[in-house]
């Protein structure tokens, strides 16, 4: 039963993602902590490796539209490879508990600028209606 | 310029790493401010995240705490939601949906802190 529900909010952070950008993995580190019962590090660790074949897929459809600048996109990815491993060592570094509320705080600020970008369809955000 | 990306990759990467998620929250509104359209830095975030993603689960995967079980149940039917998204995005102008998915996480998130 908890498996079918993981997969439910699997397919809804696909979409998420497809609509927004924004990678699954705001929705998915919840989903294996608090369904699965997944500690938070090994819950971010599963996340990222499970967003793989969604931004490998998301990436592909864009490209085919014309939207990713490659160059941009690795000097970016390859600025990131460095930060990702300071970013491991704080969360292990962390306790769990704090970590988890901070992942909560993080959660709040994200659901409140989404929140924010729908109430100002004037912005210079993606959206739909966007001008290339 | 490429020392501005590289300093976006590199603030997105520690980001991406300490909360498990793509970075995309942070990468897309730095590459509107650096001048791309919305669609181009949504398009090129997600193709930069292809390597942020890997990189985390790699260092991770070394101290032991990969699940790749849990991450297919819940990765696999992603790659079907996202197609879904990238549809409805061109179709719908969603406020609803948006404010939905805002309440969403915020009851989440209040969940996870008590």
């Amino acid at each position: 039963m908890s498996e079918l529900l993981v997969v439910i909010l699997g397919f809804a952070g696909g979409i998420l993602a497809g609509l927004f950008g924004v990678g699954g993995g705001i929705l998915f580190v919840p989903t294996l902590v608090l369904v699965l019962g997944l500690t938070q590090v090994h819950a971010e660790a599963t996340s990222l490796l499970a967003i793989l074949p969604t931004v490998l897929v998301g990436a592909w459809r864009q490209s085919r539209h014309g939207n990713v600048d490659w160059r941009t996109a690795l000097l970016i990815g390859l600025g990131s490879v460095v930060g990702v491993e300071g970013g491991v060592q704080i969360a292990k570094a962390l306790p769990e508990g704090t970590l988890r509320r901070l992942f909560a705080v993080f959660m709040l600020l994200v659901a409140a600028s989404i929140a924010w970008r729908a109430l100002r369809p004037e912005s210079t955000y993606p959206s739909s209606d966007d001008r290339p | 310029m490429s020392v501005r990306l590289l300093a976006i990759g590199l603030v997105a990467g520690v980001f991406s790493a300490l909360f498990g998620v793509g970075g995309g929250i942070i990468i897309v509104p730095l590459l509107v401010v650096a001048g791309l359209s919305g669609r181009t830095a949504t398009g090129t975030s997600l193709a930069a995240i292809t390597l942020t993603a890997a990189a985390g689960a790699i260092a991770y995967g070394f101290h032991g705490d990969l699940k790749p079980g849990a991450a297919a149940l819940i990765g696999l039917p992603a790659v079907g939601g996202v197609l879904l998204g990238v549809e409805l995005q061109q179709r719908l102008t969603s406020k609803m949906l948006t404010l939905g998915f805002a309440l969403l996480l915020t009851a989440v998130g209040i969940r996870l802190l008590v």
